[in-house]
């Protein structure tokens, strides 16, 4: 680290000397240390906050507090009738950042953005198998297949060329695996014989640059003086690494930092209840749910979904597993999403119509098995108990339950099986905002033995949301998103149970902070009060 | 002295292998498969499971990979992480310091307070001190660390305001790792009051840390203390005349540190295993908290690697305690 960034580092951080907060930089108490710094190689949302909302920039982007793409290091786009060829115009005047190792000679240009890509894609890209190689979310969203090419038009003109029409691909591309690097850092990191770089000492576009990382203790940013956008307020990041959630809590409580993510349902009550701190929520963009196994006896037969559906009282769930933080689902989309059909009814809670609808169906003295999965995830903050309360309702209606788990690489892997035996709870959570990014991926019949743990391929349901993938009118496209949960209500694959909410606690003079639907914690924008 | 250091360092190299094969072994016996983990809920295709598999080399038969790793192991190398795809081994020497200086600060807590505390009970036996020291020995061995910990956070980082929270060093203070010991950095740093900040932070997590081998060591020190102050030179001692402080300090006390001494080599063990809920807690950057984020993802490398480490320096720990009984008690090195 030279001395100019250590002294500015230095100089700045003082003025949290008295553990007051400092108008110039925030404290975010993080849950976890970052995988890596280079987000198509990952997964988790702990690195994506470390990487894509700081130090990175993609082609589009999403409107922060929102699933709406805008605009980002392209200009503008355009769409080809046939919705196969998609046209960026590239900003100009984008600089990268710097570092001990390397000062960029140009702006960002379309190399880069081919760059991006192709290291994920080609295999003959020298970056192809650097640190790993992993590309999960590029091969995940079918980036593979679905790209025909990507070429350069001019310097600050590329076209994707898609095989097949995709609706949804401007989204995919405001996502973080889609983050744009610098080419020429690339290229000068494999001649140093040090190409892991890219991934340990990241050089951007964003609007914080990285200064410095200590494993499971602190990150480090500084502002980026020279976005593209206005500069950010903060001008210094801090990510202080604080696994524990109680112990995140004493900090924001301490003034140690400004903001945490993941508080335990139960300290939200007494942390509205303190006037030093301000609880900003949302509803998350997830689901969790209940899949049948619609290929296995009974429940290949709608009518025992239908039946099972009713006997489960969700607002029970809500209450002991949620502890309130949470909503009933009655769709397999959540409510903030556009697409979402609000004017489907959800089943009732009725146990005495559901024995009588499963008596109807010739079910009688049912045994199942449901599946409680053994991790904790927003969309279902403890399976076991879930199942212990939906083990209850089924016997009121004389189904016999037992509960099964597994270790969670296991229970992933069983729960894919055509045969598995018995209903399972898992959930979802959005990757672009895209209603195609949960019908299609859960719900589709290419997910069956995948994705789609209902195993449920309903042609008329899977026509719907094919047909929704090559239709560039996003009105038109909810219609067809809407006809597709009417179906999905019909035949029940699931039972959707909740939305979680997700809480961010934060100091009162933390100013402009907007909870991101999309689970990500995004700080451009946001400033101290003095 | 040379043959028996020499002796014990032979011990060393069948519990290496034995080491290494276990550490192998065990989290390849452990339910999960990593890429599954990896791809989470969003799964992937069969092509691209057998793709990765083979890029892991889990494909191949176990023996090839035990043998493939031990010969990585012989030249130093312990491989990548499957996560952060850095070396295990700069990995470790990265958060280990944190640990051992925890560590070391836990266990002079344990011994400044428990040693004093064992003797006193020990000469005072049966009286008031002596009951509640016991008591409060038993307390401090049973207390959950975790529930501990959040304790003293609350009363006195939240309510008092004497300690901060958690971290090791105030985030005002930004210097390059020299030592990797903050208490070191920190003092070389010669930024002003970052040494204090860095005593600050090690307060809370070395007290929590240092609870169960203070309790340990200070019950151990009194049983020891009582056998010793009962045998016949220690009679001796006191019909000769010597003053009270000199039989116990220096007669007593000097024979009853073997099974003392013991005590502070297995605490090292409970020091590692207490160190992963304490690094959690206080989000203290060390190898406890690391490893266990790594059985957790079934990352390979890491878990070997580092158990092999920690058992080597486990090893090493016990090695030092048999050369410190050597110095203690020279019938042991003659023997």
């Amino acid at each position: 680290m030279d001395f100019a960034r250590r002294l500015t580092a230095g100089l700045l951080f003082a003025a949290l000397a008295a553990g007051s907060a400092s108008a110039q930089t925030l404290v975010y108490c993080s849950e976890g240390s970052p995988e890596g710094f280079d987000p198509a190689l990952y997964t988790s949302g702990t690195t994506f906050d470390a990487s894509e909302h700081t130090i990175y920039d993609k082609l589009t982007l999403f409107e922060t507090g929102t699933t709406n793409v805008i605009p980002g290091l392209a200009e503008s786009w355009e769409v080809s009738e046939d919705g196969l060829e998609y046209t960026f115009k590239l900003r100009q005047g984008v600089k990268f950042h710097s570092n001990d190792m390397f000062t960029p000679s140009r702006d960002f240009n379309a190399d880069d953005v081919i760059f991006s890509f192709e290291r994920q894609w080609k295999d003959d890209n020298s970056y192809h198998e650097v640190s790993g190689g992993t590309w999960e979310y590029f091969d995940g969203m079918s980036m593979p297949d679905l790209l025909s090419s990507i070429e350069k038009v001019d310097d600050y003109t590329v076209k994707f060329v898609l095989n097949r029409p995709e609706a949804p691909f401007v989204a995919n591309l405001a996502m973080g695996f889609a983050s744009i690097m610098s080419k020429e850092y690339a290229d000068a990191m494999i001649e140093a014989g040090t190409p892991e770089m890219l991934n340990q000492q990241p050089i951007g576009t964003g609007p914080f640059s990285f200064v410095a990382y200590q494993k499971d203790a602190v990150i480090r940013y500084a502002r980026n003086d020279e976005y593209w956008r206005d500069p950010a307020d903060i001008e210094n990041l801090v990510f202080a690494i604080t696994p524990d959630a109680s112990v995140r809590y004493q900090k924001l409580t301490a003034g140690e930092c400004h903001i945490m993510p993941y508080p335990n349902p139960a300290d939200i009550e007494a942390m509205k209840a303190d006037e030093n701190i301000v609880v900003a929520e949302q509803e998350g963009l997830n689901v969790g749910y209940l899949a049948y196994n619609t290929t296995q006896e009974p429940f290949d037969d709608p009518k025992v979904r239908k039946a099972l559906n009713m006997a489960i009282d969700k607002q029970a769930i809500i209450d002991v597993v949620f502890q309130g933080s949470g909503q009933i689902a009655k769709n397999p989309i959540p409510p903030t999403m556009w697409g979402y059909a609000e004017g489907i009814e959800d089943d009732p809670y009725d146990p005495e119509a559901a024995k009588a609808m499963l008596e109807e169906a010739g079910v009688t003295d049912l045994s199942m098995k449901v599946w409680a999965m053994p991790v904790q995830r927003p969309y279902n903050p403890n399976a076991r108990r879930m199942a212990e309360l939906i083990q209850e309702d089924f016997s009121q209606v004389g189904v016999d339950v037992e509960i099964v788990s597994y270790e969670w690489g296991e229970y992933l892997s069983r729960s894919r099986e055509l045969d598995r035996d018995g209903a399972i709870l898992l959930g979802w959570t959005g990757d672009n905002g895209d209603p195609d990014n949960f019908l299609a991926v859960l719900l589709g019949c290419d997910g069956v033995e995948n994705s789609n743990r209902a195993q449920w391929c309903y042609e008329p349901f899977d026509e719907l949301i094919q047909k929704a993938k090559t239709v560039s009118d996003q009105e038109e496209r909810a219609k067809l998103y809407q006809q597709a949960q009417e179906i999905f209500k019909e035949q029940a694959p699931w039972a959707t149970i909740a939305h979680s909410v997700v809480y961010m606690p934060m100091r009162p003079e933390v100013q402009g902070y907007k909870v991101h639907p999309l689970g990500g914690h995004i700080f451009y924008g946001v400033s101290i009060e003095q | 002295m040379l043959k028996f250091l020499l002796s014990r360092l032979l011990t060393f190299v069948p519990t290496f292998f034995g080491v290494t094969l276990i550490s192998f072994a065990f989290i390849r016996v452990l339910p999960g498969d990593p890429i599954l983990v990896m791809a989470g809920e969003r799964g992937m295709t069969e092509e691209r499971y057998q793709a990765l598999q083979e890029q892991f080399g889990f494909d191949r038969p176990l023996i090839e990979q035990y043998i493939e790793y031990l010969g990585g192991v012989l030249q130093g190398n312990l491989g990548e992480s499957f996560v952060t795809k850095r070396p295990v081994w700069d990995e470790f020497f990265s958060l280990f310091p944190a640990t051992l200086e925890l560590s070391i600060c836990a266990m002079v807590f344990a011994l400044v307070l428990g040693l004093p505390a064992g003797v006193i009970a020990a000469v005072n036996r049966g009286k008031l001190f002596d009951r509640a020291l016991m008591s409060t020995a038993l307390v401090g061995y049973s207390m959950p660390i975790f529930w501990w910990a959040l304790l003293l956070i609350i009363v006195f980082s939240g309510n008092l305001g004497w300690t901060p929270v958690s971290g090791r060093i105030s985030l005002q203070y930004f210097f390059d790792d020299v030592t990797g010991f903050m208490l070191i950095d920190s003092a070389l740093s010669g930024q002003k009051g970052a040494f204090g900040s860095a005593v600050q932070h090690l307060i809370l997590p070395a007290i929590v840390l240092g609870t169960i081998p203070l309790a340990v060591i200070a019950r151990q020190t009194r049983s020891a203390m009582l056998e010793v102050l009962g045998e016949d030179y220690i009679r001796t001692a006191r019909a000769k005349g010597l003053p009270p402080q000199r039989v116990v300090g220096l007669h007593a006390l000097r024979n009853a540190m073997i099974p003392v001494v013991t005590v502070i080599g297995l605490s090292v063990g409970t020091l590692l295993a207490g160190a992963i809920l304490t690094e959690t807690i206080f989000s203290w950057p060390g190898i406890g908290k690391w490893m266990v984020d790594s059985i957790f993802r079934r990352d390979y490398p890491v878990v070997q690697g580092g158990l092999l480490l920690i058992a080597v320096m486990v090893m090493i720990v016990n090695l030092t305690v048999d050369v410190l009984y050597g110095f203690i008690n020279p019938k042991i090195r003659k023997a």
